[in-house]
Order: C-alpha cells, then structure tokens, then sequence
C-alpha cells in the first residue's frame, strides 16, 4: 500500500512588542514568575481588554509580506475552556473574522520553488506556564507570559513529509524574524509549532483522521516528531486499526509522540465575540503605514544580488539567513568597488566563524562594515596575503581601531616588491643548495620547502603569487 | 439630620456655609445604617475608613476647597471594586476579595470628594429581580419588610429608600437600576450604554452591563451623572464624547414634549392599580403641554427570551474566571484539578448563578450557537430598531416600570421564569443600549410605591432628566419615604 502524507502546520508566533495583546504589562522574557501580571492579565473580577495597536501593525507586515487579504475589520473572539494558566477561563482570540486571510510562503525545495497556501493568520493572547515537578505534590503556574501577543499563522494541509514541514517552519522563522515582527527563539518559546498529521491511501482524495501534535519547539523535534507520527499512522492503518482524532505531545528524550492525558477542558470552545472589545477596523492609512515599513523580503533580496552581483542562488540563501547579515552585505556592497564575491566569502566564512566563536549575534557584529570592505580592498590590492588578512579581522574585532592601523602596527604589510622578495629568494638558494640541487634534478616537492621557508623568513608576509612565480623561475634557473 | 432635607442640592449648601460638618453627616448616616440594619441593605459598612474621608472633606472645606459633592456620604452597590474594601458582588464566591484597585467611577466620586460609607447587598453576580439570591441574605424594601425591594441594585434601592444615604451607585443590566427603583419608590436612572467606564464594574453580561445611580430625585440624579459618565482609555466600549453638564436644563419646561406609549406596556398583564399610577402620570404630563402618541413595537415582546440566551451567555464567559485558584473561594475538599474546578464553583456559587451558567454555556455551544446565540443577537437587532423607529414619532416612551408591586419575599423562588417576566418593560432597554429612568408616580392601595418608566433615544439623559424633573417640582411622590421606626 502506498501512502501519502498530509501534513498542515499552525505556529504560534509571539510578537515584539513592549507590552501585552490587552494590557500594559510587560512581555520581557525571563522575569521572577508572576511580577509581570498585572490585574488585567490576572483575570481579577472587573478588569478590561483593550487592543495593543503596535501588535496590530506588526500582523499587518505579516498579511502583506506574504501577499494575504486583509479585510476592513476583522473580530475578536473569546475560546472559552478551564484550565489554571488560562486566567480569565477564556483566551481572547479570533474565529471567524481573522485579520489576515490567505497568503502564502514560498520554501526553496530541491525541486525548485513551492508555494505553501497560508489558510489565514490571526491575532491572540498567549497563556501563562505550568510548570510541573518544581512544587512537590502541585503544578507552578507563572502567568508573567498570559497575554502576550501572538499571531497563529495556519496553513493549508498542502505538505507531504516532515522535510517539507521543517524547510516550511524555517522559512517561515527567517521571514517572520526578517519582518522584525518576532525575535525568533525557539528556546524562549517565541516560535511554536504544531503539526497536523494524517496519511491516506495514495490517489484518495479524502483526508485521513489526523493528529495535532502541539509545542514543537525546536525544527529537529518538529521533523523527528512529524515522521514517527506519519509511521505511527501507517503502522495502524496497515495492521487493520484506525487513528482516533487527538492531539499528541512529543517526547524528545523517548523519540515518541503520546496522547495528552485528556483534561477537563471540553472540545467545545463555545466561541462568540467578545463583547469587551469593538470590532478591529483596518484604515487605509494604516495598510499604508504598514506597507511602507515593509523591508525588501528575503526571496527579492536574493534575486536581486544574484542578478545584479552574480552570486550564487545558495550564496543569497546563506546570506539572507539573518536581516542583520543581509544589511551588513548590503552595506558592504555600496563601497567602491564593490566586491560582492568577496564580501559573501568573508562573511559567510571567516566573520560567521568569529561570531559564532564569539557568541555575538549580527546585530553585535564588532567589525563595521565599512573596516571589512577595507581588508578586502587591502587583500585585492595585494598589500596583504589573506593570511595576514585573517590576522586583522581578529584584531579588528577584539580592538577595533582600523585596518590600516593594524596592518602598519603589525608590521603586516605583504610584501610584493618583487626586488625584496628576489633578495629573500636569493638568500635562500645560498643557504640551501642540496634542496635546490634536488628541486633542479626533477624533486617537485621541494618546492613546498622553498615556500614555506621564505614565508618563515618573511613573517608570512610574502605574496605568496608573486613569491611562487619568483621562486619557480630563480630555483629552476641556471645554477 | 432633617431627613427631608438631604437632596444633594442641600447637602451640599449646608456643608459648604457649614451648616454641617461631614463628620456630623456620615455620623448620622453610620446611625441609621445600624438602627435599619434588619432591612439587610449593606454588605459592609466601615466606620473608621468613613469617618477618615469625613475628616479630611471637612479640611477641604474649611480651606475653602472642594466641589459640589464634597463631603457628601454615598454608598457603592457591591459590584464596583473598591481598593482595599471587601467587594463580594453579593456572592460567596467573593466572600474573601479585597479588591486591589478602585472601579473607575469610584475613582470619580473619590475625586469629587465623596465620602464612601459602604457596600450594598444585591443579587448575587447581579443575576435576579428581588435581592433574593444574595449569598449575604435578603433585602427587605423598607415600605414593607415583608416584600422584596426588587433586583439586583435591591441593597442601593432599599439604602436610599429608607434614607440610609443620600445616593448609591448601582448596576442595570436588564433593570436592575429601574425596578428596584420602581418597588422602593425612589429615582434610578441607567445612562446609554457606553457613556459610564465598566473597569472595576464585576461583569455579568458585558453588553447589557452599565453602571447606574439611585437617589430620591431627578435632580439629585443630574447632579451625579456629570462625574459618573466619561470617557475611560481603560474601557474599549467607553464612548468619548464632548461633556455635558446633566444639570443645565432641568428647569426648562416640556412645552410640547412627545410622549410615546407602547400598546404593549399598558395591557392587561399589569396590575390595575399600576396602570391607574401610570395614566394619571401620563395626564399630569398632558396638563404640562406633552402630547400623548401610541406605539406600535411588535417586537418588543420577543425582550425576555432574547435577553435570556445574551446574557447567561455572556455571563457564562465572564464567570469562569471564578475558579478559585488566584483569588476567591477555593473548596478546601479539592483532591484533583478536576475537583478544585467543579468544588469551588459549586460551593461558591449559589443556584440562580449557576442555572445561567448552564443556559449560557448551552446556547453557545456546537450546534446550538446558531439557533440560539446568533438569532438572538438578530431578534436584539429589530427591538433596537423597534425603538428608533418609536422614536421618529416621540421624544421619550413611558410606562410602567414593573408589571406588579413589590411581592413578597420567598414567592417566586420555585419558578425563575416569573421572575424573569417582572423585568418585561425594562429588559428591552438595555438590548437597544438606551437610557432609562424609573421615578415614582404613587402608591397602591398596599401602600407600595409604583415606578414610572421613562426610555430615551441614544444620549438624551439630559431630556429625560429634566422630563422626570419638571413632573417632580409638581409632585411628592419622590419626597416620601417610609417613615418607619428602626426595628
């Protein structure tokens, strides 16, 4: 029997903004549990909603980006269930009326580009944690992140394994990140997915019983959770069984997935409109001021390097993996004369390296832009081996200061003038007539001697180009 | 204290020429609280915390210092959070809440100077027509301390009534402002939905909900509004709208102001002695120029069952943030998080709360949303039209607030949907978001007081206010209360 998956991914993004979806309180991660709650958040008896008009705008960005309807109003809902992080017995969300309809995310597959429809995306408050096995005997609620903002961004159950699913989530991560609308960290659970899975028979058109699995937190657990699902159900199905409809957690320690215990909650959310908060309308003037705000996204900024700078498709994609490290090519870029080529390699090579060694994000990076394209100019207008180069880069990072600094206080100089480098050379033959006489009777390898000592005698600083051509013609020339 | 002389109006003068100190005033208020205390009417008095606000009003005064409301005793019903005060919305559930912050209109009358002396006792969560489902017992209505004093506001209306305060704040989310008024013969008045701020105000249904005052006059009424209405960023169904001053034009006459009377509102249901009240109101009214027109309203009768699937539904929502875990009654028999839910709600909750609970849950629920939940906002949306259309015809609908007098304690327990038929003339009010007023216009032959209703188009306090007052300055049904000895 041959299978097909199908797979649809909900991913709750929270939004950054200073404060709640519906009050003031702040959203800063990391806070001693329960001093950012205020009334409001608590759910005491007569407090109020209001809208946070910055999470707004940030979902507009979203709804743009991906080429979504936004309708002139849009609804907020109440799902109402029970349970002790959910303050108020209800989650103020939207049901029928979301702010963004449709849209979609166009991933990169190794066949080429797929668009993934986007059923809609909308806006809710986020519930607190419980936290189990810190209280012997009782289960910690911290409310500190009960209402802060999310966007729930949905798609049509339009993929087909758990590759798709990650490259989809990931996608996602860079555009949502890109757009500044969500800081992007997995780990403080600023990205959440949850996987829809079902299978059916190859060529059915039907749609198997799926399976939620909630709170993926990481890409490695979503495509490791996704694919035991998907065997999961094929397992079942070919042993004669049926999937019971459910929503599943993943246990990364025993690579499995397992039903939630059922709780008191009920299916039945009993959603109507919240009565506390006003429909949610959506001026022309703000459509305006959210599409201006609109950065170039990813996928133009590519096409354009590629067109105008003749990178590499797989350049662009490493280089637009972060906004930060695209504004730095960017900036690199607009030096004369621009070194597209180079800058890509020393930024997705040796800086990439340093910062991560460093543990400093992009938007930390110690080492202008304008200093890189410095060095690169310096190592294209052979005053220094890229050797030597890497030197300055480390210099640059952890001091500052500038390359010409660096290059004249070490001393670093390459040296090019083929008359120093012939005096060096000559020296060397002087000193080593036997490796000359072998390199003479045919010892290629000798060569790599000869290199290798007069980059000892000169500190390195030899081009090493101008070098090899020297040495080939004075150690095979007459005795 | 010369009871019959404690408008606001007077109050005010004789504190501010002190005539008066607002010690002496909350002193004798404190007094007569405690000699009435058998008609139930508060839930907590505080002394001490009272005598405290005395004490600095009459410094203010006496530096010449302070507005017109200054120093003035008030009562706020039981609903409204009040910061460091005991606020149990007439439920065990809220038995142990201290409130940590103020509603915003009790910010307001904590800024104009008002000196808060107590809670009063009301329907628990503002859900009945009789002051009877209060955790914190019965009220009785001071005209008869046999009969109910009508509900929820029923502590506000029996306060003011008996002359316990000058003027209570309370709630009206389906009358509970106008027929407690109407069974205690004092004047209440609910404005249009959205112009009081509900932070602070305990929700029962969020869009029927409003905040609301009682006091023995219209007058008294007009000289509250301006501090209870405003706009509050707090509130997003908070309306913001130029000032008025609801004081400015009560002495102008009616001239020809067009009354509408429903068909629906003066037939056969009412009691007789209600409807003679009534249409002798309506003549006086005629004698001062207004003209009289008959109204048709064919949906109006579709009120009650409109507004029981609203608001349980609302209230089914509001109140599952009660559950005992950050605050209120937690069931100390809970073993299981399952229990905790089930235990502290059932115990903490009395039977009329949880009856709605259930019908709310059950008209949003999969597969009856549609039938009940979504016709009844359609159905809520053709009374409102009901009105505008009533109101192309007349400047103000009247009628009988209640379709009885105030019955006695103990008789419709066995059958809420009586009771919910006591609130047929005022229910449809709240659905069209509209101002409502109910004054007194007589007694029966009991001796109970009978409420005239009077219904506004969106925003026309003001006309109502001074309609209700004009007809005042010529009666003085409003001036009496009963002049029982303390118990």
């Amino acid at each position: 029997m041959n299978w097909e998956v199908v797979i649809g991914l909900e991913t709750h993004v929270q939004l950054t903004t200073l404060s709640k979806m519906f009050s003031g309180s702040s959203t800063a991660f990391g806070q001693p549990p329960n001093t950012q709650a205020c009334a409001i958040d608590l759910g005491l008896p007569g407090v109020l909603p209001t809208i946070n008009q910055q999470a707004v705008f940030l979902a507009l960005r979203f709804g743009l980006a991906v080429q979504g309807k936004i309708p002139p109003y849009s609804i907020f809902a109440r799902k109402n269930y029970f349970y002790p992080d959910l303050p108020k017995g209800y989650q103020i969300s939207q049901y029928e009326h979301p702010i963004i309809q449709g849209g979609g995310v166009t991933i990169n597959t190794e066949q080429g580009h797929k668009i993934i429809p986007l059923t809609r995306a909308h806006l809710e408050e986020d519930a607190g944690k419980s936290i189990h096995g810190i209280l012997p005997g009782y289960t910690a609620i911290d409310l500190n992140r009960a209402g802060t903002p999310l966007l729930e961004i949905v798609t049509e159950p339009v993929m087909h394994s758990a590759k798709e699913a990650v490259l989809y989530a990931k996608t996602l991560h860079r555009l949502v990140t890109w757009l500044g609308i969500c800081d992007g960290n997995l780990q403080e659970g600023s990205f959440r997915c949850d996987a829809n899975v079902s299978v059916r028979p190859s060529g059915s058109i039907t749609l198997g019983t799926r399976c939620e699995i909630k709170n993926l937190n990481s890409f490695r657990f979503l495509e490791q959770a996704v694919n035991y699902e998907i065997q999961r159900h094929i397992d079942i199905l070919e042993s004669g069984g049926s999937i019971t409809q459910e929503t599943r957690l993943f246990d990364p320690d025993r690579q499995e997935t397992r039903s939630m215990r059922s709780k008191e909650e009920a299916m039945d959310y009993r959603y109507f409109p919240d009565p506390d908060l006003l429909p949610l309308v959506i001026s022309e003037q703000w459509l305006k001021e959210a599409a201006d705000a609109l950065p170039e996204l990813p996928e133009a900024c590519q096409q354009r390097w590629q067109d105008q700078y003749d990178l590499t498709a797989y350049d662009t994609e490493q280089l637009t993996q972060s906004k930060a490290m695209a504004d730095y090519f960017e900036r690199l870029v607009q030096t004369q004369p621009p070194q597209a080529k180079n800058y890509a390699n020393w930024i997705l090579g040796d800086l990439s390296a340093l910062l991560n060694r460093t543990e400093t994000t992009w938007e930390q990076c110690p080492v202008p832009a304008e200093a890189l394209g410095q060095l690169v100019q310096r190592t294209e207008d052979g005053t220094l081996s890229s050797k030597m180069a890497k030197i300055v880069l480390e210099k640059l990072a952890q001091e500052g200061h500038s390359v010409d600094y660096w290059i004249t206080h070490l001393g670093l100089k390459q040296i090019s003038d083929p008359a120093a480098l012939e005096q060096l050379i000559l020296k060397l033959i002087q000193k080593y007539p036997t490796q000359v006489a072998e390199y003479r009777s045919g010892k290629q390898k000798v060569f790599a001697f000869f290199v290798g000592q007069a980059m000892k005698a000169s500190q390195g600083q030899a081009n090493p180009t101008h070098l090899t051509t020297l040495l080939q013609k004075h150690l095979s020339g007459p005795a | 204290m010369n009871l019959e002389q404690t408008s606001l109006k007077t109050l005010s003068r004789d504190l501010h020429q002190k005539n008066i100190s607002s010690v002496a005033l909350t002193q004798s208020y404190l007094e007569r609280i405690q000699s009435f205390s058998e008609l139930n009417a508060f839930i907590t008095v505080d002394p001490d915390k009272a005598l405290a606000q005395a004490k600095l009003a009459d410094a203010r005064l006496a530096r010449g210092e302070g507005g017109p409301l200054t120093g003035i005793p008030i009562a706020h019903k039981d609903i409204f959070c009040t910061k460091d005060w005991r606020t149990t919305c007439g439920s065990k559930m809220l038995s142990n809440f201290i409130a940590p912050y103020d509603a915003h209109i009790v910010q307001r009358y904590q800024s104009a100077g008002m000196i808060l002396l107590g809670k009063t006792n009301m329907d628990e969560f503002a859900m009945g027509s009789s002051n009877e489902t209060s955790y914190y017992g019965p009220v009785r209505n001071p005209w008869n301390l046999q009969k109910v004093p009508g509900g929820s506001s029923g502590g506000s209306a029996a306060a003011v009534a008996a002359r316990l305060i000058p003027a209570a704040t309370a709630s009206d989310t389906g009358g509970s402002i106008r027929q407690p008024a109407a069974l205690c013969g004092i004047s209440g008045i609910k404005p249009t939905y959205g112009l009081a701020s509900r932070f602070g105000m305990i929700a029962f249904a969020s869009s029927l909900d409003q905040a609301g005052l009682m006091a023995p006059s219209a007058e008294d009424l007009a000289w509250l509004l301006n501090d209870l209405v405003g706009h509050d960023p707090r509130d997003a169904t908070s309306l913001n709208r130029t000032t008025e001053d609801y004081t400015k034009h009560l002495e102008q006459p009616i001239n020809s102001l067009k009354i509408g009377i429903p068909t629906a509102f003066m037939g056969s249901g009412t009691h007789p002695e209600i409807l003679k009240a009534i249409e002798a109101a309506l003549a006086h009214y005629q004698q001062m120029g207004a003209q009289i027109i008959e109204l048709d309203m064919p949906h109006l009768s579709l009120s009650i069952p409109v507004y029981y699937v609203l608001a349980p539904a609302e209230a089914s929502s509001n109140l599952s943030r009660y559950d005992g875990i950050r605050f209120g009654w937690r069931s100390q028999e809970a073993r299981t998080l399952s229990d905790l839910y089930a235990l502290s709600r059932g115990e903490g909750f009395g039977a009329e709360v949880k009856r709605r609970i259930l019908i709310g849950s059950y008209v949003l629920s999969q597969g009856y949303y549609s039938a009940y939940y979504l016709q009844a906002q359609k159905v809520r949306r053709l009374i409102a039209q009901d009105f505008t259309h009533a109101f192309e015809r007349c400047d103000v609908i009247m009628g009988p607030t209640t379709p009885t007098p105030a019955f006695n304690l103990n008789t419709q327990r066995s059958n809420p949907v009586e009771m919910y038929l006591s609130d047929i003339f005022t229910i449809g009010v709240n659905l069209a978001g509209l101002p409502g007023m109910s004054i007194p216009a007589g007694f029966t032959s009991d001796h109970l007081p009978v409420g005239l209703q009077l219904i506004g188009p969106h925003f026309s306090e003001a006309k109502l206010l001074q309609a209700a007052h004009q007809y005042q300055t010529q009666t003085h049904w409003h001036q009496q209360f009963p002049s029982g000895e303390p118990a």
